[in-house]
């Protein structure tokens, strides 16, 4: 996949052309830095990696100054690999900045979703609790219910949905619309939500 | 996001208005093909939030019943505010508006 390493500045919304309040993403998209080109030969397969976003020198590691260092850089604070580039399209210290989206109108962005800790079966699964405060109920309002048969299975079947910590993960969201691009700032702007905090890194795909 | 703002900044030219004020705002409405404008009278309560995201909200009544109406104001469907009366209110959100009846529920006119 094609694409570049953002970060999300915040939402806002937007009318469109049709008189319609259309939620939007900000996002800022590049400039992106070619740390280094995989290829067949060298590495088993390809791929172009790029870092994003600057850091200081004195919080990186001696073998990430050297690795940035040859591709006549400043140390960055996101790396990540892309494959769809084509062969020998790239090479190192190239810069990508958000003209790479000029032709398109749908976007994939990945990102880590917000951590939420340990939560109920109710928020986390979507179960719906115990509808009644009353009636018997006294303490199992949020409640799972039943996890199965007894004598047979006599177990729990695996995958059962229970609590458990939940965000933190990585999501995608798919075929976002591409609402704007303002090449002078590195901004990208695409219809709906996004996953993460403000601020947090992100991987946009063609 | 101040670049932002600024490539959707909202350049109609409603003139200033603030809680308070009584407004008439000329609301654009489809009914099928056809496009009217509706004329919509009352007190702003608030005024909400920045850039072309700021809302505002006014209250008017109908009949016996109170309405409040939130305009954006990037809307497109607005067509124009006239502002009818400034009034004379100490705070940015008159809330305790909404309780008043009768010869309470009167605002002042702002005297230049």
């Amino acid at each position: 996949m094609q694409g570049l390493i953002g970060k999300k500045v915040g939402m806002t919304s937007v009318f469109d052309e049709n008189g319609k309040n259309i939620p939007c993403t900000v996002i800022e998209a590049g400039p992106c830095v070619v740390t280094q080109v995989k290829t067949r030969e060298k590495d088993g397969y390809t791929a172009v990696q790029m870092g994003f976003d600057d850091k200081k020198e004195k919080n990186t590691t001696r073998a990430e100054i050297g690795h940035f260092k040859a591709a006549n850089t400043t140390p960055k604070r996101k790396v990540a690999e892309f494959d769809g580039f084509p062969e020998d399209s790239y090479k190192r210290g190239d810069v990508l900045t958000v003209d790479l989206f000029n032709n398109d109108t749908w976007l994939d962005v990945r990102g880590w979703s917000k951590g939420k800790g340990f939560q109920g079966v109710v928020k986390r699964h979507g179960f719906r609790g115990v509808g009644d405060a009353t009636h018997g109920q006294h303490n199992r309002l949020r409640a799972p219910g039943s996890l199965g048969a007894s004598s047979y299975p006599s177990r729990v079947f695996k995958g059962m949905r229970m609590a458990g910590r939940q965000g933190n993960d990585q999501v995608m969201a798919i075929s976002l619309r591409v609402m704007k691009l303002i090449p002078e700032n590195n901004i990208l702007i695409v219809k709906g939500s996004v996953p993460g905090p403000k601020g947090g890194y992100l991987i946009i795909t063609k | 996001m101040n670049v932002v703002d600024k490539e959707y900044a909202v350049n109609n030219e409603f003139p200033a208005f603030k809680a308070g004020d009584t407004i008439t705002v000329h609301y654009k409405i489809r009914e099928g093909s056809k496009e009217r404008i509706q004329q919509y009278r009352g007190v702003v309560v608030q005024i909400k939030g920045v850039a072309h995201t700021q809302t505002f909200t006014v209250r008017k009544m109908s009949g016996n019943i109170g309405v409040e109406r939130i305009f954006p104001i990037a809307s497109p469907f607005i067509e124009t505010i006239d502002v009818n009366k400034h009034g004379k209110v100490r705070r940015a959100r008159i809330f305790y508006f909404r309780s008043r009846t009768g010869k309470k529920a009167r605002i002042k006119e702002k005297k230049y």
